[in-house]
């Protein structure tokens, strides 16, 4: 049975991502507890704001260690997906560490508006369980200022300027940059695909 | 999606739905009542479009304070929109910005031609309190910018509500100035106003409300019509 825990991380994504799995006919739970987390099957870590912002209340909340023994499917979500990473120059913060790599900063030099706000395409080919019945060229809502470079985790990709990481793997660590409570169909495709791994 | 406060919840959740179902991209509820009447809106719907819709909204009107936008956000919206109270204190955003990031953080401005320059107006939901500022439109742009906005969206009050197109002129110069996505508002009729403020001023989206309230143009043909002059739309 899913038994969904998403880390209480203080985003102001949590409601809006609250309700997108209410739809997919799924309860979850908020919380900052260790245990809880550690007894749920899947777990979402949601972030909106900055990375270092983010950090701090995982700190505070004492469950850095935690998250990074999970062992069940854990989905990192926008800032959340960014703190699965070595560091994030936004801040530049030391994050969880499950994915090697920086997160850095669109540059200006793409002469792109900044923070990235809309609907972009996932790029991807070969096809993994979190992409079922999603296909490449897809659109899906984005809003982040810094992203991720194209590394072996990176399942899916999206252009904005320059290739960033759209979704990444390794092991039970899952991201998605974008805002899947957010991606119409597609979105919520994906999160009903990360609840069914 | 523009409404006074006798629209009661069950049309802006049918109304939410319908666009929702027909393919736009973004929704933004306005309240254009509550600045000029000094209150705020009533929140209690937020919650229930968040429930329904899988698409980013935004909510507009009477956010004076940080605790006022904590409340839109954290019922679900995804960005709250400033106009009037960002006037009234600029500090407002940079508190705003600050709390929520500038992701959440979208400034309206209204704005049209004053002696041969862009001025911007303030409290323009009530037209016995509507008001120049005396504020260069450009400078605003700046300011808004340096205090930490994620999103502008320029209303150019001169086309607002006539539908005879964008006013691509003040679009294309507020754009050169706008390092944040920009979003044209005011003057939308037709496809062709919406593919010629694509292509000719370079925002980042396009804003409308009674084109689409009234039916007279559905926007899966205003979308069929952007991908065949080839800009990128999300089917």
């Amino acid at each position: 049975m899913t038994r969904l825990a998403i880390i209480d991380s203080g985003g102001a994504n949590i409601a809006s991502l609250r309700y997108a799995i209410e739809r997919l006919g799924i309860e979850s739970e908020l919380t900052t507890d260790p245990a809880r987390l550690r007894e749920a099957s899947h777990v979402i870590l949601p972030g909106v704001g900055a990375a270092a912002d983010c950090m701090a209340r995982l700190q505070n909340a004492g469950i850095v260690d935690t998250i990074r023994e999970l062992r069940q499917p854990l989905l990192g979500i926008c800032v959340g997906m960014q703190l699965l990473y070595e560091s994030s120059e936004e801040g530049d913060v030391e994050c969880l560490g499950l994915l090697r790599g920086r997160v850095r900063r669109f540059t200006s030099e793409l002469g792109l508006p900044v923070p990235h706000m809309g609907w972009n395409q996932l790029e991807f080919e070969p096809p993994s369980p979190l992409l079922n019945d999603i296909v490449p060229g897809d659109y899906v809502y984005f809003v982040h200022s810094y992203s991720a470079p194209i590394a072996d985790s990176t399942i899916a990709s999206s252009t904005y300027g320059e290739s960033f990481s759209a979704i990444v793997q390794q092991g039970n660590v899952y991201g998605a940059q974008f805002h899947p409570e957010r991606s119409a169909r597609i979105g919520s495709l994906l999160l009903r695909n990360f609840l069914r791994l | 999606m523009r409404f006074r406060d006798h629209v009661i919840v069950g049309d802006i959740l049918e109304l939410a739905r319908r666009y929702r179902d027909e393919g736009a991209d973004e929704l933004v509820f306005y309240d254009i009542t509550a600045s000029p009447d000094g209150r705020s809106v009533d929140r209690s719907w937020v919650r229930r479009v968040a429930r329904i819709l899988d698409i980013p909204f935004c909510v507009a009107g009477g956010i004076r304070s940080v605790a006022d936008a904590e409340e839109v956000l954290g019922e679900g919206a995804e960005k709250i929109s400033i106009n009037s109270p960002a006037l009234a204190d600029p500090e407002l955003i940079t508190r705003l910005s600050a709390r929520f990031g500038a992701q959440c953080v979208v400034v309206g401005i209204d704005s049209q031609t004053v002696d041969g320059s862009y001025q911007v107006y303030q409290y323009t939901g009530d037209p016995n309190r509507s008001r120049n500022t005396a504020r260069k439109t450009i400078d605003w742009v700046r300011e808004v910018q340096k205090r930490g906005a994620g999103e502008i969206v320029l209303n150019c009050m001169a086309s607002d509500g006539v539908r005879k197109g964008y006013d691509i002129a003040q679009l294309t110069i507020v754009r050169g100035e706008c390092s944040v996505p920009l979003i044209a508002s005011g003057g939308a009729g037709t496809p062709e106003h919406f593919a010629d403020v694509f292509s000719s001023a370079n925002v980042d989206g396009a804003l409308a409300a009674s084109v689409f309230h009234s039916g007279s143009l559905p926007i899966p043909q205003l979308k069929q019509f952007l991908r065949q002059s080839l800009i990128e739309v999300r089917p």
